[in-house]
């Protein structure tokens, strides 16, 4: 049997790259809470710029329970989406050009979002990760935590469910 | 003189968030609190169809949740979300603003129990519901 030799890293790269760059530069909403996305490998890490339209309490100051939400919803719903276009992105089921050219799929939709705010958010960047817990035909379970200076001592955490896009390979 | 509702308007609309989202306090008293906020395309989630980002929409009933706590008559002097659970029923339509509604029912000395509603110009389909606890800080 025939293998096929190992893709160039950085034609890898550049698919995964631009396939990422197309997923998180079409929503408006990303560039508003200056949340962008760092990846190596499948994993994404979101950070969230900081900005002082994100506080929420002058005086103390603390960030906005709302920005935190949404920075969390925003991590969740990218990681979810990554991960459902992620084997068709590298099999080349979806070719990245039509990606890039604003041609998205339909993405996963938000049932409900559970969040718990640990401690109070700090005025500087804070970084995300997402974890999908499970993900089945027509729901998923995701879980987020958010961090500032020290990885261990998370700020907020949120679960999320969402219900995905029927296929029409069906 | 200067009464508590209008302390509580300029309070919430001076929240640099809240403002940067236009947010706008139209109704807060006894444990309610209404907001509006504007459609913004700075917050559309998905450029297909224009709809809102959901991350927005929580941004709003977080906000409204902690004026409800503030205007609570047990008066605390402050509040912090420990914990929110927001439900999304279906997509705000684009162009129409969003208006949240949240109550205050229950309040212990130091918890602070809310349910909120999200609406945009149809206001028989809630676009979003949600509930949470909020602290009670109590003054020094």
């Amino acid at each position: 049997m025939n293998r096929r030799p190992p893709e160039p890293v950085q034609i890898v790269k550049q698919r995964r790259d631009a396939a990422l760059a197309a997923l998180v530069g079409g929503v408006p909403y990303m560039q508003f809470m200056g949340i962008g996305v760092q990846r190596r490998g499948d994993e994404l890490t979101a950070t969230m710029t900081y900005d002082e339209k994100l506080i929420g309490n002058p005086l103390l100051p603390a960030l906005h329970g709302g920005a935190t939400a949404a920075f969390l919803e925003v991590t969740a719903m990218i990681e979810i989406s990554w991960a459902m276009l992620w084997s068709d992105i590298e099999s080349g089921a979806i070719d990245v050009e039509t990606l890039v050219a604003g041609d998205l799929p339909r993405l996963p939709k938000t049932i409900d979002f559970t969040v718990d705010y640990l401690r109070s958010g700090l005025p500087r960047d804070a970084y995300a990760r997402a974890k999908v817990t499970r993900s089945g035909r027509r729901y998923a379970s995701v879980q987020v935590e958010a961090w500032q200076d020290n990885r261990d001592k998370l700020f907020a955490q949120a679960t999320c469910h969402f219900l995905m896009p029927t296929r029409n390979d069906g | 003189m200067v009464d508590k509702a209008t302390i509580a308007r300029h309070f919430i609309e001076a929240i640099p968030h809240s403002k940067a989202l236009g947010m706008v306090l139209t109704e807060i008293g006894d444990g309610i609190a209404e907001i509006m906020m504007d459609y913004n395309p700075a917050m559309i989630g998905d450029p297909q169809t224009g709809v809102i980002h959901g991350g927005a929409v929580s941004a709003l009933m977080d906000t409204c949740g902690g004026a409800a706590v503030m205007s609570h008559p047990d008066a605390p002097a402050g509040t912090a979300t420990i914990d929110l659970r927001i439900d999304y029923m279906r997509g705000a339509t684009p162009g129409q603003a969003i208006r949240a509604r949240a109550e205050c029912y229950h309040i212990t000395r130091s918890v602070a129990f809310v349910r909120a509603t999200a609406f945009d110009e149809d206001a028989d389909k809630p676009v979003a519901t949600a509930s949470g606890a909020f602290t009670v800080e109590r003054a020094k």
